[in-house]
């Protein structure tokens, strides 16, 4: 399903996964979204579709998110969602907290 | 059955859509879960939409912190004999539910609570195919069912006290809240939505606006959370079909008769969001 967004070569940044997100709202939602823009507040993403991000993250960056990772904070925003991924990836959180 | 959550034993007949909803709401709630079905393929594909049913709910904070309940999978009714409560949830045809229904009577002891989870089917044309039907209630969970938390009971005219009080008990261990209706074809939430949805169906096939903007409209204008025609690629547009021949049977009205363009997309095999394809395409938009 999300197979076009598979990357082939893995972002090794945070700055290079909030982009390839961007763009993947842009193309999923025809929203131009901010790395700190909160998605659920904002209504642009819903209950099913906080979930069709979670999969995209996976099989994207082949992570697995669970256990207390499985939490809406993660992927409340672009931000959040990159530090997630590189968390996941390399063990450590790159990206700053702004 | 007693009001502590593992009290309670669930079995579910059906692993379409429904059941899989139904079965990551108790197991999420820490009840363990028989799920019938007489196809192989599908308990087995059943397992792992469950299994991210499940993770939904907790990505959305919806369960209470309870161990997971254990899920078994079977094609034997017989496995529903144990249950401490058993919910049809098969395909919306009269016979097909009367048949299961009956099966599922015939297999668990006097006393066992039946739950239909009907859309449309009234309560009481179900009972004549189950030898006790006191026990026999109506239960009309949401989609997703383990994320939205009221549900439509509806009592039948010969649905017993003790049936209502055991309903509202696995309810209340399941998180839900209730209210209960009379029985009547399509209850309260089907007579009202089945129509709207075929209504919009019918607005898009008269070529008057697109599916995007008459859920945005309904969206937008009158607070709809989620518009007629996205909530129907959420149903399911087979199970929408067969719903609102039930309705039109039972009623006449001709708003319940399914439009051509439902009926074309069923045709074509999209059936919604479970194929992928409904009145959106889920592999280009957000869904």
């Amino acid at each position: 399903m999300t197979a076009e967004y598979v990357s082939t070569v893995a972002p090794e940044t945070a700055e290079a996964v909030e982009s390839a997100l961007t763009d993947f709202l842009a193309e999923k939602t025809n929203t131009l979204v901010e790395p700190g823009q909160d998605l659920f507040a904002s209504g642009l993403v819903s209950s099913m579709f906080a979930m069709q991000l979670v999969v995209h993250l996976e099989e994207s960056y082949d992570i697995a998110v669970l256990g207390p990772e499985l939490n809406l904070d993660n992927f409340r925003t672009v931000q959040a969602m990159a530090r997630l991924v590189i968390r996941l990836r390399t063990g450590s959180d790159e990206a700053s907290d702004s | 059955m007693g009001a502590e959550y593992t009290d309670h034993r669930l079995a579910i007949v059906g692993a379409g859509v429904m059941g899989t909803n139904i079965a990551a709401l108790a197991l999420g709630h820490g009840v363990p879960v028989v799920l019938v079905d007489v196809d192989k393929a599908v308990l087995s594909q059943a397992r792992g939409i469950v299994r991210q049913k499940l993770r939904h709910a907790q990505l959305m904070g919806a369960l209470p912190g309870r161990p997971y309940g254990q899920l078994v999978t079977s094609v034997s009714l017989d496995d529903v004999a144990d249950a401490t409560a058993v919910i049809e949830a098969v395909t919306e045809l009269p016979e097909t539910k009367a048949k299961v229904l009956a099966g599922i009577s015939a297999a668990v002891r006097p006393g066992t609570l039946l739950i239909s989870n009907t859309s449309c089917i009234p309560i009481d044309e179900l009972a004549c195919s189950v030898p006790r039907p006191d026990e026999l209630a109506g239960v009309h969970f949401m989609n997703p069912s383990y994320l939205i938390k009221p549900v439509e009971v509806i009592r039948g005219p010969r649905t017993g006290e003790r049936t209502m009080e055991a309903v509202a008990e696995l309810l209340e261990c399941l998180g839900r809240q209730w209210l209960v209706v009379r029985d009547r074809a399509g209850f309260v939430i089907n007579r009202l939505l089945h129509p709207l949805i075929n209504t919009a169906a019918m607005v898009v096939e008269e070529g008057t606006a697109t599916a995007d903007t008459v859920d945005g409209l309904l969206e937008g204008c009158l607070g709809h959370s989620t518009g007629p025609l996205r909530t129907a690629d959420l149903i399911g547009l087979d199970n929408l079909v067969d719903s609102l021949n039930v309705l039109y049977e039972q009623t006449g009205e001709a708003s319940c008769l399914p439009c051509g363009l439902l009926l074309e997309k069923v045709r074509a095999g999209d059936l919604g969001r479970k194929s992928g394809r409904g009145f959106y395409d889920y592999g280009k938009v957000a869904s």
